[in-house]
């Protein structure tokens, strides 16, 4: 599945640039060569800035306060953690939207080393308020993320990810239950989904799926939580451990509950290899996933 | 609303605003500029149509001659000095596009009202609208920032000729630039020019000179100080 979500990206992105003249997509020099026809046929409307991520985000803002809707496109970290400080002044401070559409996800470009992955993306991006954030787990909820994103004028962060389940779960916001079970709620985010779904084999607990994770589907959770006999739960991430942790405390002022935060460990893996390797690496395997669920729910 | 305030009354309303508020120098030096765009060259109203010309503030520090000129010029109610920078003021030391009549972009950081207005250029042309024309202005300590020649670069290679910088020159840059400041334009593309900032009649012949296919600088030279 390498690749398809990035590609499905380009596929829908050039048709609706050929839909809707309020939509320009902004480049810095990374997939390009994915957009050659979009840029022939919209030479104002798809534009590559350069190795310029600072002046990437920038100019979305700029746009948007023209009434343009910006979709900005690169790799996680030049997207989110190098313009971090547009992102927050040049968007939010600004009132305006965006659509941030991202690539390489944590740990996609694993041989690329450090300077590729962006594991705490979701995390920084959680430091600002009004974000809509899509983890979509298949290319088909990439391309209803897109979609319902471009119609909007809110801020969009849609993260794309080599990394895929076999099927689309579900591209709703909230979310959608995989199997019940009695014993705890085990949430697993876009791509994280089928890896949980077979940890859990056997195991009674209910599995959640969500490929939204901004807002945060408290109610959701809550309902899950009230039929079971303990209020725990355990969220599988593919971007920092923890990441959604804050929320599911903050959701539950008033039930005495636990949970655990799986995800990509705060540690500097001076690795390279491939995604799978980094996977097991942080516990995010199946056999990794399957061993922490057990242990925290005793079963 | 009070009545409007002329040019020579602007200084002692800035002088009201600035309190314990540091920046006096830098709104100073700003204030011939300003009141030279919005009184003679930008295509601007309190009613802020569409097709209006854009001025974007980047050295957001020191914004009190931006908030004078406003109120001079019909979009601030200059009773709203008395509460500079107080807890439900709209007016704070660096200004706030959601609170503040008229002002196109919030600012303070410095570096990004360049970055910004290039986007905004760059959205005209997309939506083929070659009129509405951009200004900035920015400090010459404030080039030091990179995000500023991200966009100097690009906003040559793109020929936005919709684009206007005044660059408020009172050798404030700790390293200064060989060779001034529109030296770093001029080998992008720009058209530049330097004129004296305190010269009402320079200031504007230099911001209305024509610079088809270009992004215009005009380097506004003030005594030295502020920042």
């Amino acid at each position: 599945m390498a690749g398809v979500m990035r590609e499905r990206f380009a596929e829908v992105m050039t048709e609706l640039l050929g839909e809707d003249e309020r939509l320009v997509l902004i480049l810095a020099d990374l997939s390009v060569g994915l957009f050659e026809k979009a840029r022939l046929e919209h030479p104002d409307r798809c534009l590559n800035l350069g190795i310029r991520e600072q002046l990437l985000i920038s100019v979305a803002g700029g746009m948007a306060l023209a009434g343009i809707r910006p979709v900005v496109h690169s790799f996680a970290p030049f997207l989110i953690e190098r313009p971090f400080e547009q992102i927050k002044l040049d968007l939010n401070h600004q009132d305006v939207g965006a659509v941030l559409v991202s690539a390489g996800a944590s740990y996609d470009i694993a041989s690329g080393g450090r300077s590729h992955q962006a594991p705490g993306d979701i995390a920084l991006l959680d430091t600002l308020p009004d974000w809509t954030v899509h983890v979509p787990g298949h290319p088909d909820e990439a391309e209803i993320h897109l979609r319902e994103a471009v119609m909007g004028d809110g801020r969009v962060y849609l993260r794309l990810s080599n990394q895929s389940n076999e099927r689309s779960y579900a591209a709703a916001h909230g979310f959608r239950v995989l199997r019940e079970g009695g014993s705890g709620t085990v949430i697993a985010i876009g791509p994280m989904a089928d890896a949980t779904l077979m940890a859990t084999e056997g195991l009674d607990v209910t599995v959640l799926y969500a490929a939204t994770i901004r807002p945060f589907d408290t109610a959701g959770l809550r309902a899950s939580l009230l039929k079971q006999k303990d209020a725990a739960v355990v969220i599988v991430e593919p971007y920092l451990a923890g990441t959604s942790l804050t929320h599911i405390t903050t959701g539950l002022p008033d039930i005495p509950h636990r949970a655990l935060g799986l995800g990509v460990g705060l540690v500097e893996l001076r690795n390279y290899g491939t995604p799978r390797q980094h996977a097991i690496a942080h516990g995010l395997g199946t056999a990794g996933i399957r061993r922490s669920v057990a242990s925290f729910f005793s079963l | 609303m009070t009545e409007k305030p002329g040019f020579d009354e602007l200084p002692a309303l800035i002088a009201s605003m600035t309190g314990d508020e540091k920046h006096f120098h830098a709104a100073m030096s700003t204030l011939d500029v300003l009141w030279v765009l919005y009184t003679r060259v930008l295509r601007v109203t309190p009613a802020m149509e569409e097709g209006r010309d854009r001025f974007y503030l980047s050295k957001g520090h020191g914004p009190m001659a931006y908030y004078a000129t406003l109120a001079a010029t019909g979009f601030l109610d200059p009773a709203e000095f008395q509460r500079f920078g107080a807890f439900h003021s709209p007016l704070g030391h660096h200004p706030d596009r959601v609170l503040v009549p008229g002002v196109e972009i919030s600012s303070g950081s410095l570096g990004h009202g360049l970055p910004l207005a290039v986007g905004t250029a760059l959205g005209l042309r997309a939506q083929g609208r070659s009129e509405p024309a951009i200004w900035v202005l920015v400090g010459d300590g404030e080039l030091d920032e990179g995000s500023n020649h991200e966009a100097i670069a690009y906003a040559g290679r793109a020929r936005l000729d919709q684009l206007n910088v005044v660059l408020v020159d009172n050798a404030s840059a700790t390293h200064g630039w060989p060779g001034g400041p529109e030296s770093r334009f001029a080998v992008e593309g720009w058209s530049t020019m330097r004129v004296n900032g305190r010269d009402h009649d320079a200031l504007e012949t230099a911001f209305t000179t024509p610079h088809a296919g270009r992004p215009h600088l005009v380097v506004a030279e003030v005594a030295e100080g502020g920042s």
